[in-house]
């Protein structure tokens, strides 16, 4: 079998090969895909929306359904792992043991499990729990601010510089991915929970979708942005540019929500007891 | 001999990411284990990702980002015309932007997936769960 696969991608390969004889050269500036569309994005970016970036503008202005589109292909991904992984176990009167943190000191409660753990104050201990190590929750907690604040930069800066939503939004969900990685998957669900994870992917949907319907209202095209200077103080162009910006904040939020929500359920496989 | 050179040259890119894909495609036919399958299915994205980032390059082009457009205090706003051939192609980015995100997440979808088989089957072996199928 593994020899068949070898030759089969073997000859695969090479007629791959073959077929490059006819590609244009690395870098020529004269090939088919570097004339027509690209050259009238390149030129008339400025004009139509006065926004430098052309990869963001190309991105939410002149792709817009396209990107719309992959939002909601993330935000749906974000709901199968959930439908196919999510066990929802029934809550037990069971006794379990809870470490008071400052403390130190151990104590045997019953119903162990319908206690919340969003104060931080209690760790539950059970065959699962790890004591954590000082050195990385320290360093994690000293990072993750400046790791979201980061993102935000990168969210709000995308006009100007290489960035925008999908990266700042990724850059956020690591950021809670982090915690939930140094800490435990408990502490990551205390700051953003499941619903909440979920609603803010529906919610970065919503956002770019109503940000849509909103110019269709006005008397514009579906995500034709011009359409905002109606409400807006801003002349059609720059109304562009502020969608846009409006869209890629839609867009950093339904990535960040569905990426947590993926790492929940996958890293717990749907429990949500334990995480990585 | 030049011609041949001056081929390696324009064209050794396309064979590094036929390399990088035919590993990947290995991967997925020959592998027993469900989960370097998934594995194999990032690499053979990797490969279209390069490559796509690669045709929209240029020689003595700049990244996608105007550069001087609104000049200093509003006065110098474009006063020189924008070229085409100064910026590489922005098309293949914005692809591929929305490509790697939307990868991570069908990433997302394929393991929970092989967590359910693992769920049903205990193993994630192709042809032991194979084996359990033809047992039932």
């Amino acid at each position: 079998m593994k020899i068949i696969g070898l030759i089969i991608v073997g000859l695969t390969g090479l007629l791959l090969i073959y077929a490059t004889g006819d590609f244009p050269d690395w870098g020529d500036p004269a090939s088919p895909a570097n004339n027509y569309l690209s050259t009238r994005y390149i030129e008339k970016t400025m004009e139509d929306t006065s926004v430098p970036n052309i990869v963001t503008a190309v991105l939410a202005d002149y792709r817009g359904f396209d990107t719309m589109f992959e939002t909601t292909v993330i935000f749906s991904a974000g709901v199968v792992c959930f439908f196919l992984l999510r066990v929802f176990e029934k809550k037990t009167d069971e006794e379990g043991l809870l470490r008071h943190n400052a403390t130190g000191i151990t104590l045997r409660i019953k119903g162990v499990e319908k206690i919340s753990y969003s104060t931080g104050e209690f760790d539950r201990i059970d065959n699962l729990w790890t004591p954590q190590d000082l050195i990385i929750t320290t360093a994690c907690r000293l990072l993750i601010p400046f790791i979201q604040l980061f993102a935000l930069y990168v969210i709000a800066h995308g006009h100007y510089s290489p960035g925008g939503g999908f990266q700042g939004g990724v850059i956020l969900g690591s950021s809670i991915i982090l915690l939930a990685i140094s800490h435990d998957l408990r502490t990551s669900l205390t700051r953003i929970s499941e619903k909440g994870a979920g609603l803010l992917c529906a919610v970065g949907v919503f956002i770019y979708a109503g940000t849509g319907a909103l110019c269709l209202l006005l008397g514009g095209n579906f995500l034709d942005y011009g359409a905002l200077s109606k409400i807006l103080p801003l002349d059609p162009v720059s109304a562009r540019s502020f969608g846009i910006l409006i869209v890629e904040v839609g867009v950093g939020i339904a990535v960040m929500g569905s990426m947590i929500w993926i790492y929940s359920n996958v890293s717990s496989a749907g429990r949500y007891r334990e995480g990585l | 001999m030049p011609d041949i050179i001056q081929t390696i040259i324009g064209k050794y890119n396309y064979w590094i990411y036929i390399t990088l894909m035919m590993i990947g495609f290995y991967a997925i036919i020959a592998k027993n284990n469900l989960v370097k399958k998934i594995i194999g299915v990032n690499i053979f994205q990797t490969a279209i990702i390069l490559f796509y980032v690669s045709i929209g390059a240029k020689w003595g082009g700049t990244i996608p980002i105007l550069q001087n457009v609104h000049g200093e205090g509003g006065a110098g706003a474009a006063t020189h015309a924008i070229k085409a051939v100064d910026y590489i192609n922005p098309l293949p980015h914005v692809l591929m932007l929305t490509a790697i995100v939307v990868s991570v997440a069908t990433l997302g979808v394929a393991l929970s997936l092989a967590i359910l088989i693992y769920r049903r089957y205990k193993t994630l072996e192709e042809d032991e769960i194979l084996a359990r199928i033809r047992e039932k």
